[in-house]
């Protein structure tokens, strides 16, 4: 079917050898210095430089094929179908939803609850590390870092530029406040997120009055001086050194994760000496912070608050004339992101067992936004979905060996991280400019609860 | 006029609900609104009218405290005799605390939620205070469940005024002009406002929606809330309105029954756009007229 129609437009063949072309020539323009030219040190410590021109050849070839494909066979093929589904009168947006969709929270939660064992029952206690704790754990940091953003930016719609500095209060009560005082994590976590919220209430006070751009500048400057006090506050946090030797998170109290003492996990349970039970009980309990978020997150945008939140996202003057306080509202926006932002940098500190002020970087602020943004401003769903792909899809990048067999054996897939990383993000933008879920559960209804497309949601000002 | 004059100037009656005195708003050197009194009273619909950039929706953002007048003393004296002195509150406040609804111009509706969301957050505070500022909602206490369902009746009952409770799950930002300027009244009477302020309701609305905002207006006054509105609509004024104040470059040129108003030279010379010195001439035909 396909084939007949495709002789009959030679027109179109034409365009997609054109537009193949044109995607070459673009893709040599673009990549001709960062992939054509290598520079590095010969023995002399000298920089050098050389030319990789086949490895550019090999980027511009897959671009121009791609985009004669896409031009040539994949567009017209979607458009047919499009055509044909028009035709039989079947609707874009359906409001059957399949088996998967209407359950898709339980079996999320159920897969979860079950990731740890059944990745040790297949790849044994030491395989399962690189699973529990590489994209188990590393996913479950971001997913809740994620939506912790997500009350400050999706719900409330303040930019924040600076969300990691939140990230690294947490981080770094704990690990002070464990070393100095021997406080242990559970009596810690809470109070490393109310240190987060209290920082986050100063950083709230003066930008109130800000708005849109200059908010975000502002923040972005806020995440900046936390990480440079941390770097140059040497006497407290030893600077870029880092604090080494934070204690381990214990199952509260009862058992230890430290090999040496008397209540070790393994040795009461009977099983095989072993990080991987205190990755998986790290796991476990990162799940269950995230579960939290989830919760809290839900409740209050069904409370007073939440809703003012949105309001204030939709239009602030129209909240003021409403009698809505807009400063604590923001500022309860503020604290509670903020709080789980520290609540996340003290499970962060206690699974790293050290924290310097390299993990607190802007990228991170940056790629917690980027998760937030794609996943669709104010969705869990849409943002968890989003940190699988992006803290996932980089952590997979490393696994891509038959990526060498097409770009040849020196390729190495995650200097390419954030190059992919930005493809990846102009990609859904376009084709999903509100977010992988672009739509909003309303709180309240008096019939039937109907989500309110993207079109009519605001981003907020700032 | 003069009979206006000692007006103001006499204590504030218990019928009256907001009286402004001697309010100047200066921007930069431009003096919008220069030495302005006037009183609404209670039960009443005033309207307040003038020709384009008359400072009319300057008066209206002082008395919402969208605007800090630069000089001038707004007072606001509630149901029960407590009395609210508008210009030291904070605009947040005034609708809170003094009881002062307001609509815009241009409609500010918070589009992305839902018509009924809308209206519970217009009840922020009823229902922030039933939660204990969220604290005792989280943990899902039976009086914050009662204050929620009350908060839905409340809604409720203005869709069903507003004629709304159809799209009541539907987006704000999906309803016609018309709706939407109707629902803005209605989330501005969910705050539970002893005066509603509402500027140009019935722009941009065609004769049917014009007419169905009447009732609603009616429906309001009925209730026992005062309504001081801005319009530009003259049908509208005259047959809603209890009383008129015309203001023309910051300054009042007239006050008093729709009739009266219609009938007064200077306001017909505002918005014919007589020449100054026709003014007299304008007055002495009037005169003339009303002699024979």
């Amino acid at each position: 079917m396909t084939n007949s129609s495709e002789t009959g437009t030679p027109g179109l063949m034409a365009k997609a050898v054109r537009e193949g072309i044109f995607a070459g020539v673009i893709a040599f323009g673009m990549f001709l210095l960062y992939v054509g030219i290598e520079t590095y040190q010969n023995i002399d410590n000298r920089l050098v430089w050389r030319t990789r021109w086949g490895l550019l050849a090999i980027f511009v070839i897959v671009a121009a094929v791609a985009r004669f494909l896409t031009v040539g066979f994949i567009k017209p093929h979607l458009d047919r179908r499009k055509l044909a589904k028009a035709k039989s009168g079947i609707l874009e947006i359906s409001e059957e939803k399949g088996f998967l969709r209407t359950h898709f929270l339980k079996i999320a939660l159920i897969a979860l609850l079950l990731y740890p064992p059944v990745s040790v029952m297949l790849f044994g206690p030491q395989g399962s590390l690189k699973y529990v704790d590489n994209f188990g754990i590393q996913i479950l940091i971001y997913v809740m870092l994620a939506w912790g953003l997500n009350i400050v930016v999706g719900l409330a719609g303040l930019l924040d530029l600076g969300y990691v500095a939140f990230y690294a209060v947490g981080a770094y009560s704990y690990a002070l406040l464990a070393q100095h005082l021997g406080l242990s994590f559970w009596l810690l976590l809470p109070l490393a997120g109310i240190l987060a919220a209290c920082w986050g209430v100063i950083l709230g006070f003066p930008v109130l009055r800000l708005r849109g751009d200059y908010l975000a500048i502002v923040t972005l400057a806020f995440g900046e001086i936390i990480r440079l006090v941390l770097i140059n506050w040497t006497d407290v946090t030893r600077g870029t050194f880092g604090i080494s030797g934070i204690p381990k998170a214990s199952v509260f109290g009862i058992w230890s994760f430290d090999v040496g003492s008397a209540n070790y996990f393994p040795k009461a349970f009977g099983l095989a000496t072993s990080s991987a039970w205190y990755k998986i009980f790290l796991f476990y309990v990162i799940l269950a912070l995230c579960l939290l978020t989830a919760y809290v997150t839900i409740r209050l945008r069904r409370m007073p608050i939440g809703r003012a939140w949105e309001a204030l996202r939709e239009d602030e003057i129209a909240c003021r004339s409403l009698g809505i306080n807009t400063v604590t509202t923001k500022l309860t926006a503020f604290a509670i992101g903020a709080m789980f932002g520290g609540f996340a940098g003290s499970f962060f500190a206690t699974r790293q067992g050290f924290v310097s002020p390299e993990s607190f970087v802007f990228l991170e602020s940056a790629v917690i936004l980027a998760i937030v943004v794609l996943g669709g401003m104010g969705s869990l769903t849409g943002i968890a979905i989003a940190a699988v792909l992006m803290v996932g899809g980089t952590e997979l990048l490393r696994e891509m060996e038959f990526l060498k067999l097409v770009f040849g054996p020196d390729f190495t897939p995650e200097l390419y991280r954030m190059l992919l990383f930005g493809l990846a993000m102009i990609v859904v933008m376009l084709f999903k400019p509100r977010g992988f879920v672009g739509s909003r559960e309303p709180t309240a209804f008096l019939k039937e609860r109907k989500a309110v497309s993207g079109s009519f949601t605001k981003e907020g000002h700032g | 006029m003069t009979l206006q004059d000692t007006n103001t100037t006499n204590a504030m009656t218990s019928d009256t609900i907001l009286k402004v005195e001697h309010l100047s708003m200066k921007f930069g050197g431009l003096m919008a609104i220069n030495d302005f009194s006037f009183e609404a009273r209670r039960g009443e619909i005033t309207a307040l009218i003038g020709p384009n950039g008359a400072g009319k929706t300057t008066v209206f953002n002082c008395i919402t405290g969208f605007y800090k007048p630069t000089m001038g003393m707004i007072t606001l004296r509630q149901g029960d005799g407590k009395e609210h002195l508008l210009e030291r509150l904070r605009d947040f406040e005034i609708t809170k605390l003094a009881k002062v609804a307001r609509t815009f111009q241009n409609i500010r509706l918070f589009s992305g939620l839902t018509v009924l969301e809308n209206l519970l957050v217009a009840q922020h505070n009823v229902l922030m205070k039933a939660s204990g500022y969220t604290i005792l909602g989280l943990l899902g206490l039976p009086a914050y469940r009662n204050a929620a369902r009350a908060a839905t009746e409340k809604a409720q009952y203005w869709l069903e005024k507003a004629d709304l409770i159809e799209r009541a799950d539907d987006p704000a930002g999906d309803l016609p002009y018309g709706a939407q300027r109707r629902l803005e009244i209605a989330r501005a009477m969910c705050t539970g406002p002893e005066l509603l302020c509402l500027d140009e309701p019935a722009a941009g609305l065609n004769p049917r929606e014009s007419a169905a905002l009447n009732t609603l207006l009616h429906s309001i006054r009925d209730e026992g809330v005062s309504i001081l509105l801005i319009e530009h609509d003259m049908s509208v004024v005259m047959e809603i309105s209890d009383h008129v104040v015309v203001l023309e470059y910051g300054q009042k040129i007239s006050d008093g029954t729709p009739d009266h108003v219609k009938n007064d030279p200077k306001v017909i010379a505002a918005y014919l756009g007589v020449e100054d010195d026709e003014v007299h001439e304008v007055i002495a035909e009037e005169l003339e007229g009303g002699a024979h």
